[in-house]
């Protein structure tokens, strides 16, 4: 039985977007055929956005966001309120508040999350960037918005005691019931916390 | 789900034991959840699941996993929690081969007034046998102390005593051999614990 059905470059190919987050070797495959099939149209075009990609993106000095301006789109917003700072774990988080319109900060990109099983401590992340972005007399509130996670929080509480000599107010994502949610699907853990952090209605 | 701190039910099914297969899994104690509030608890509960590591992957251990339980469902004070992890140190220590023995001094055989612990040979020391060598022992908390049959109170020193005790053997004999030292959240578990005891303190007098 042959072990391959098209040429090293195909499978090369095939191989280079299996590593893509989502796709598997079959997908893959699927993908490749596909732009093979559409070459002039997406292969080239995709080529072609890829290789700007390669020399124009850059991670912002000031937040740690990828963009093609350093500093970033974000952060030379100058419609943003400079007295809050959003601190997530990564850029894929601040994309997603960006989506929500959530909140009309800055940002922070830690870059991960503190995790001794991973091997990840602070020296991994962009802590102290942060420190010094917080003492500015600007900044009045650092709001953590990581993952509700024992690694997120832990790093939370960490960035918390970093901060402590700071003069500003520290406030974390609210923990509990999800739009629509039901209650009777929740854990035991997940009510107990929303029932904690009720508020007045 | 899959959070340090959860008891959950998995249940593996393949039709053959080469196959990747597929896990089902059902949440027994979802703890973690109520844990993310306080900092001792995730710093505690990271420390913890870091220590579980240490043990051979596939192979049982059963007294550990019944003590890590026990740790998990009663970690919400501060205090009784810091109790708890010095005394799942100790039994880790004890579960990788490097158990001390407290039961008796080391250079006179007594069983009483143990109060020091030999960094060389970790056997337990009397007051009398150890004095002369004081500042190069490590002190033996009460709480650890089977004469005292692991009493359940304890003053702030015998907490940094309990986590200088089983520090010192776990960096020596299981972490330093591996590479490894000791966790950042196991620094932030000492730290956050006392600072609760200085604020404590501070609100009692």
């Amino acid at each position: 039985m042959p072990s391959a059905v098209a040429g090293p470059e195909i499978e090369r190919l095939i191989q280079l977007l299996a590593r893509l987050p989502g796709l598997g070797p079959r997908s893959a495959r699927r993908a490749a055929l596909h732009l093979i099939k559409k070459r002039e149209a997406l292969m080239a075009p995709l080529t072609a956005a890829l290789q700007v990609a390669i020399d124009k993106i850059e991670v912002c000095k000031t937040c740690g966001n990828i963009d093609t301006q350093n500093p970033c789109t974000v952060c030379t917003d100058m419609r943003r309120d400079p007295s809050i700072i959003v601190v997530v774990a990564d850029v894929a988080d601040l994309w997603a508040l960006e989506r929500a319109h959530a909140v009309n900060g800055y940002y922070h990109v830690l870059g991960a999350t503190l995790s001794p099983l991973d091997g990840i401590g602070p020296d991994d992340l962009a802590i102290d960037t942060l420190v010094s972005r917080a003492h500015q007399p600007e900044v009045n509130e650092v709001i953590l918005a990581l993952n509700a996670t024992v690694d997120g929080q832990t790093t939370a509480h960490y960035i918390t005691d970093l901060l402590q000599d700071a003069n500003v107010k520290i406030t974390r994502l609210a923990h509990g019931v999800p739009v629509g949610g039901e209650l009777d699907y929740l854990d035991e853990g997940t009510l107990s916390a929303a029932m904690r952090q009720r508020t007045l209605f | 789900m899959l959070q340090p701190g959860n008891t959950v039910r998995a249940v593996w099914r393949a039709r053959l034991d080469e196959h990747l297969g597929m896990y089902q899994l059902e949440g027994l104690r979802m703890r973690a959840a109520t844990m993310l509030d306080a900092s001792h608890a995730v710093y505690g509960v990271t420390h913890l699941a870091s220590l579980a590591r240490l043990l051979p992957e596939r192979d049982p251990h059963q007294e550990i996993y019944d003590l890590l339980d026990r740790t998990l469902d009663d970690f919400d004070d501060v205090g009784v929690a810091a109790v708890h992890l010095v005394r799942f140190e100790l039994a880790m220590l004890a579960e990788l081969g490097f158990g001390l023995d407290l039961s008796s001094c080391a250079a006179t055989g007594v069983t009483a007034d143990l109060i020091y612990v030999s960094p060389k040979s970790g056997g337990a020391v009397s007051r009398q046998a150890g004095e002369p060598w004081r500042d190069r022992l490590l002190r033996l908390p009460p709480f650890l102390s089977t004469e005292e049959n692991g009493r359940s109170g304890w003053a702030d020193g015998d907490l940094r005593d309990g986590f200088e005790l089983t520090g010192w053997f776990l960096l020596r004999n299981v972490l330093e051999p591996r590479g490894q030292g000791h966790s950042d959240a196991r620094a932030g578990f000492i730290a956050a614990v006392a600072k609760y005891m200085t604020r404590s303190n501070a609100l009692t007098s």
